[in-house]
C-alpha cells in the first residue's frame, strides 16, 4: 500500500490523479482461510483489521453480499460519544472513543472525525435527574462531560430554540465535548484499506447461504459463489444475524427494525455541535457538505424492508421543526432507512456461541456506528484467542440466561 | 402506513391506531418456577425474528384495546391475515412449529 500524503497528493496533482494505486484489491477467495468474517461494514472491516494488525491472524476473508460499507455503515448519521450510564458499556464505548481519535493517523486515511461536542437535551425535571445521574456516572468512569442549564446550551447551539414558551421546553442537557461526529464511508474505506493492506481478502458481491460444520465445528461457508472453508467464523451482519443464526440451528434474542434518516439540501453553517433529544425522538447535526443529518427513531414492528415507514419521519421532523424553527423550510432531499438489529437491554452482544468456531457480533441495534473501531478491536481479541477480550466479556449471549442485563435504553439514545 | 384489520372491530383502521407487541404464540410457561435458565432466557428475550412470513401481536389501542394476532410478510410488509387470538393461522411460515 502506497502512503497517502501531502507529498504524495503533490506528486499525482502533477499527473491530473490519474495514477493513484487502487485502494484495495479484489481478490478471488482461497480455498482455506483461518478466520472469514460474514459481513463487509464497519464492523468487520474493522474485526478484519484488528485481526491482521495486533493479532497476526492475515488469513482473513471479508465476506459481503452487497459492497463494502453498503448497509448500516452508509445509513447512520455518524454520531460517535461514550456517555453511557453502565460501567460495561461505558467501557466499552470509551475503548473505541480512545481509538477514534487516533483512527485517522492508525489508518492513514482521514475518516473526518471532528470532535464538535454532542448535546443531549433534558426537556422536563426526570430528564434532568437523568442526565445528572448519567453525567456523574460517566465522570467516575473517566469520561468527562458537564451537566448545563438552559442558558449554556443556548450558548453552545443558539439555533435551538430555549426560550420559554417552546413546545419542547429547554431545561438543559448533557454535554460530552469529546463526542462528535466522523464520515461514515470513510471508515469503512479507510479500514478496508488498511486490512487489505495487511493481506486481507475482501469479497464482495457474495453473499452466504449457509455455515457447513464439521462434527459441531464450524468449517466453512456456503456462498453463492461456492464453498469457502474456515477454521473460524464471525458474523458481523446486524440486521440479518437473526437468518446467519439460523444456518445453524441458533436463535438470537434480537429483533430486525427499520430505522430512518433523512438529509436536506445543503445550507450554509448554521450548527457546529450535534443535538440529540431522546424525549422528542430526533437528533440533528449538520455534515461538512453543508446537509443538515436527521435521525428518526425506529419503526415499533420487525421489517427487513430497507425503508422507514411516513408517520415516523413525520414524527421527527415535527420534533425538530419545534426545537430549531429556523430549519422549517428547509427542504428534505433524502430519506432512508436501515435495518437495525435490537436486543432487550439496548447493548450489543460480541461473544463466543455454542458452536465451536463461531462467533457473533451484533445487537449494536440503533447506535453501532460510534463504536466501530471498538467493536473490531475486542471482537477480534475474542475471536483469536477464543476468549472474550476483558471489555467483551459483560456482552456475552449468556447473560440473556444469567439476567445479567446492561440496560442503556436510556442512554442508547432512542427508544427501542 | 400499515393498513389493518382488526379482527374484532371487523374493520382496516391505519396503522396509527394499534400498538406492535412482537412474536406471537409465546406460552407462558405453566410452572416458571421450574424452569431452567436457558428456558426461562428463551422465553424472555430469544425470538425468531424471520426475514419473511411473521407472526405477530398486535393491540388495538385507540380502537377496541383487544390484542389480536397478524401474520406479515416482513421483506414487503404485506399483512396476509389478521386473526383473533387462540385461532390458528392460515398463511404459515417455514419455522412454524404445530
Amino acid at each position: 500500500m502506497k502512503r497517502y500524503s501531502v507529498f504524495s497528493l503533490f506528486k499525482h496533482a502533477l499527473s491530473h490523479h490519474e495514477n493513484w494505486q487502487r485502494v484495495w484489491r479484489n481478490p478471488k477467495p482461497k480455498q482455506v482461510y483461518d478466520v472469514v468474517i460474514v459481513g463487509g461494514g464497519g464492523h468487520g472491516l474493522a474485526t478484519a483489521y484488528y485481526l491482521a494488525k495486533e493479532h497476526g491472524i492475515t488469513n482473513v476473508a471479508v465476506i459481503e453480499k452487497g459492497y463494502l460499507g453498503g448497509g448500516n455503515t452508509a445509513r447512520n448519521t455518524t454520531i460517535v460519544r461514550s456517555n453511557y450510564l453502565w460501567d460495561e458499556a461505558a467501557n466499552l464505548y470509551e475503548h473505541a472513543m480512545k481509538l477514534w481519535e487516533g483512527l485517522s493517523q492508525d489508518l492513514n486515511y482521514n475518516v473526518m472525525f471532528s470532535q464538535r461536542g454532542v448535546l443531549n437535551l433534558g426537556h422536563n425535571l426526570q430528564d434532568m435527574r437523568d442526565i445528572e445521574r448519567r453525567v456523574n456516572a460517566n465522570r467516575l468512569n473517566g469520561i468527562d462531560g458537564s451537566v448545563l442549564n438552559a442558558a449554556q446550551v443556548k450558548e453552545i447551539c443558539p439555533l435551538l430554540d430555549c426560550s420559554d414558551n417552546a413546545r419542547y421546553p429547554v431545561l438543559g442537557a448533557s454535554w460530552q465535548p469529546r463526542a462528535g461526529v466522523a464520515r461514515h464511508d470513510a471508515v469503512a474505506w479507510g479500514f478496508a484499506r488498511a486490512a487489505d493492506a495487511l493481506g486481507v481478502d475482501l469479497i464482495q458481491q457474495t453473499e452466504v447461504t449457509g455455515i457447513r460444520r464439521h462434527e459441531g465445528a464450524v468449517c466453512g461457508v456456503e456462498t453463492n459463489n461456492g464453498f469457502i472453508a474456515a477454521k473460524k467464523v464471525a458474523c458481523v451482519a446486524s440486521g440479518n444475524s437473526s437468518e446467519l443464526a439460523r444456518m445453524v440451528g441458533l436463535e438470537l434474542p434480537l429483533e430486525s427494525h427499520p430505522l430512518q434518516a433523512c438529509v436536506s439540501e445543503p445550507i450554509k453553517p448554521i450548527i457546529d455541535t450535534v443535538v440529540m433529544s431522546n424525549a422528542v425522538h430526533g437528533y440533528m447535526s449538520q455534515s461538512d457538505k453543508g446537509d443538515l443529518v436527521i435521525g428518526a427513531g425506529i419503526d415499533s414492528y420487525n421489517g427487513y424492508g430497507q425503508r422507514g415507514s411516513f408517520q415516523g419521519i413525520e414524527h421527527t421532523l415535527a420534533a425538530i421543526c419545534e426545537l430549531f424553527p429556523d430549519v422549517r423550510r428547509v427542504r428534505m432531499n433524502r430519506a432512508w432507512g436501515g435495518i437495525v438489529d435490537t436486543t432487550p437491554d439496548a447493548c450489543p452482544i460480541i461473544s463466543k456461541t455454542s458452536v465451536p468456531g463461531l462467533y457473533f457480533n451484533c445487537g449494536w441495534g440503533t447506535g453501532g456506528f460510534k463504536a466501530t473501531p471498538g467493536s473490531g478491536n475486542v471482537f477480534a481479541h475474542t475471536i483469536a484467542h477464543d476468549d472474550p477480550h476483558p471489555l467483551a466479556k459483560a456482552f456475552s449471549i449468556d447473560r440473556f440466561n444469567s439476567g445479567f442485563l446492561i440496560d442503556e435504553h436510556g442512554a442508547a439514545g432512542v427508544a427501542h | 402506513m400499515l393498513h389493518i384489520f382488526c379482527p374484532h372491530c371487523q374493520e382496516y383502521r391505519e396503522e396509527d391506531e394499534f400498538h406492535y407487541r412482537g412474536q406471537a404464540h409465546i406460552v407462558r410457561p405453566k410452572d416458571p418456577e421450574a424452569l431452567t435458565d436457558e428456558e426461562w432466557g428463551s422465553y424472555l428475550f430469544f425470538r425468531k425474528n424471520p426475514k419473511g412470513i411473521h407472526h405477530e401481536l398486535w393491540y388495538h389501542t385507540t380502537g377496541c384495546r383487544q390484542f389480536f394476532n397478524v401474520t406479515r410478510d416482513t421483506v414487503t410488509y404485506k399483512i396476509h391475515e389478521s386473526y383473533k387470538i387462540g385461532e390458528e393461522p392460515a398463511v404459515k411460515s417455514e419455522g412454524d412449529v404445530t
